[in-house]
């Protein structure tokens, strides 16, 4: 028999994490509920306030890939792990950039028609694959958004390889900054609303084990092409602002960028929480601006700083901190 | 006076290759009626249940169920239509706490219109339903997430998820693998009771006793074949049976 050291975690006496209703007894308890949802709007939103031109345009930037990678952590809670976010994006900014271009029709009517009109392109074109799993399903749109782009290049349709220039901005610079910012907040609290409803639960529940949901009587493939528009519109929506806001759609919008740094935001910040999603996006995009300044070395140290969030901590940033925010630790002595 | 069979299967066959599975199955099955179905390990059983839930499509052969012919239809409207499985290898939704696994049955269409349109408050439900298979009411297992939950658990999570359909046939494959003699004891009663609201079941078993206590009539698969049909005396006195299970002297 020895002694050794073990840590031992409990739970606030609040039980804040229960899905069960529980009562609030206190302001301090209020506090503990509300702190960690108000308190990083507010430190946003001053943020967004203090902070000249360019940064704003940084942190317009974040939003868009933090809806990028709340709608990719919105698939996989589904059991659809796209590797093609930027199909969803390119869907919405073409449409948006096509129907200001067109029709003449302000961004505040061709922002929201993208995003449903993009969404549910998508959902038309990836209904055959809904059907396939795991792997196949993400090769399929890792390859749409590629093969998108050449055929724009090759038909010179929507402009070809110049794009379509010259649309219409927001009206100010301040409604460019609030409507990214208001929409991943927005986001990412239907986002976590949705999950956690019944509905959600079955959403879950095809992730977890699809013929289980089959044997409820439960038509999955309806339930995941829903799943699929929900999600894909919501990245139609961030790509029909970045068209408006930068007055300019080309073939670039299916850069793989577009795919693969949403999926690197998630894997940083957390995945299957979609805070830690945006939370990864709000980090990995300041960083990258921040590295600008050190010239050839950037993608270096910036691939390196992923390996080391992701192998310090492999669980994410957002659930790390949520469980010191919800756990005391402390060590105990254990005999073993 | 003689009832219409709630289900008739007829000539049912399925190949996997050069491996016939299940080779012209015939049976019928009346209304609340128990049905066991044994055979010895490759013998075609859960085949057969892949193919009345429509998970599996046959090569031929038909399915009529409430005289409807159900062969090859999606397995989410055979499922609609009342008939459930519980599988052999459980399929809990994982990350889920135990009680909400029976939220995924429970928006099943089915259930709404069984309940006339309206859904109620399903988490009320579950842990009713929950108590009904044997789990602790209020105890902290029905908010443990199934991962961490014992086999016997499982298994019991797979039953619920029948009742909670509010399935006219069930389909019970294995359920009793893997659980100790106390626990397939404690589950007995919630078959039987399961008979008492009018259920007909299908038991796919290996435990042979357990199921002649309650089987109405016993079925014997051999290399996907029916060799034997009748109560359980009788299919055990059968020589094809004997011979199926314990081979015969003059083989190798």
């Amino acid at each position: 028999m020895s002694t050794e050291m073990r840590k031992e975690r409990i739970d606030r006496a609040i039980k804040a994490r229960s899905e069960d209703i529980f009562a609030l007894n206190s302001y301090r308890e209020m506090l503990y509920l509300l702190a960690p949802r108000v308190l990083p709007i507010l430190a946003a939103l001053v943020l967004a306030f203090s902070v000249n031109v360019y940064w704003q345009r940084v942190l317009i930037s974040a939003s868009v890939f933090g809806i990028l990678a709340i709608s990719w952590d919105l698939l996989v809670s589904c059991g659809m792990v796209s590797l093609g976010q930027a199909l969803f994006f390119g869907a919405g900014a073409y449409f948006s950039g096509y129907m200001n271009h067109a029709f003449g029709w302000s961004p505040f009517v061709t922002v929201p028609l993208a995003a449903i009109l993009g969404g549910a392109f998508c959902v038309i074109i990836l209904i055959p694959v809904l059907r396939l799993r795991g792997v196949y399903f993400s090769m399929v749109t890792l390859i749409l958004p590629l093969m998108l782009e050449r055929i724009i290049e090759a038909t010179r349709i929507l402009g070809g390889t110049e794009g379509i220039t010259g649309l219409t901005p927001f009206p100010s610079q301040w409604i460019e900054l609030f409507v990214p910012f208001a929409g991943v907040w927005v986001a990412l609290f239907a986002a976590r609303r949705l999950m956690s409803t019944d509905y959600g639960l079955v959403l879950r529940g095809i992730n977890d084990n699809d013929r289980s949901v089959i044997s409820a009587g439960i038509n999955i493939y309806i339930f995941k092409a829903q799943a699929l528009f929900i999600g894909a519109s919501m990245s139609a929506f961030a790509g029909a602002m970045m068209t408006q806001i930068y007055m300019f759609v080309g073939m670039p919008v299916f850069a793989l960028d577009y795919s693969i740094l949403p999926i690197a935001a998630a894997a940083v910040g957390g995945i299957g929480s979609f805070a830690g999603a945006m939370l990864g996006a709000f980090i990995l995009v300041p960083l990258s601006e921040v590295l600008r300044g050190i010239g050839g070395l950037r993608i270096i140290i910036y691939s390196l700083s992923l390996v080391v969030f992701i192998v310090a901590l492999p669980e994410g940033i957002f659930p790390y901190l949520q469980r010191k925010y919800t756990q005391f630790e402390r060590w105990v002595k254990v005999e073993t | 006076m003689t009832q219409a069979p709630l289900l008739s299967v007829a000539g049912l066959s399925k190949r996997f290759g050069g491996v016939t599975a299940v080779d012209s199955v015939e049976f019928e099955l009346r209304e609340n009626e128990l049905l066991g179905v044994i055979g010895p390990n490759g013998s075609g059983k859960t085949t057969l249940v892949n193919l009345i839930t429509g998970f599996v499509k046959p090569d031929s052969g038909s399915i009529v169920y409430r005289g409807m012919d159900i062969t090859g239809m999606n397995p989410y409207k055979i499922a609609q239509k009342g008939i459930v499985r519980a599988f052999q290898m459980v399929r809990p939704f994982y990350q889920l706490p135990a009680f909400k696994n029976l939220i995924v049955p429970l928006f099943s269409p089915r259930v709404k219109k069984l309940a006339g349109g309206k859904y109620g408050d399903r988490g009320a439900v579950a842990k009713d339903i929950l108590e009904e298979v044997g789990f602790e009411r209020d105890s902290a297992v029905i908010n443990k997430v199934a991962r961490v939950l014992p086999h016997g658990y499982l298994k019991r999570l797979e039953l619920g998820k029948c009742v909670a359909m509010r399935a006219d046939l069930i389909i019970l494959d294995e359920l009793f693998s893997g659980l100790s003699l106390a626990e397939v004891a404690s589950i007995l009663p919630i078959i039987e009771k399961l008979r008492v609201d009018g259920k007909t079941i299908i038991m796919i078993e290996h435990r042979l006793r357990e199921l002649f206590r309650i089987a109405d009539r016993v079925i014997v698969l051999n290399f996907g074949q029916k060799i034997a049909d009748g109560p359980p005396v009788e299919v055990m006195e059968s020589e094809a049976v004997k011979k199926a299970y314990l081979g015969t002297e003059t083989e190798g």
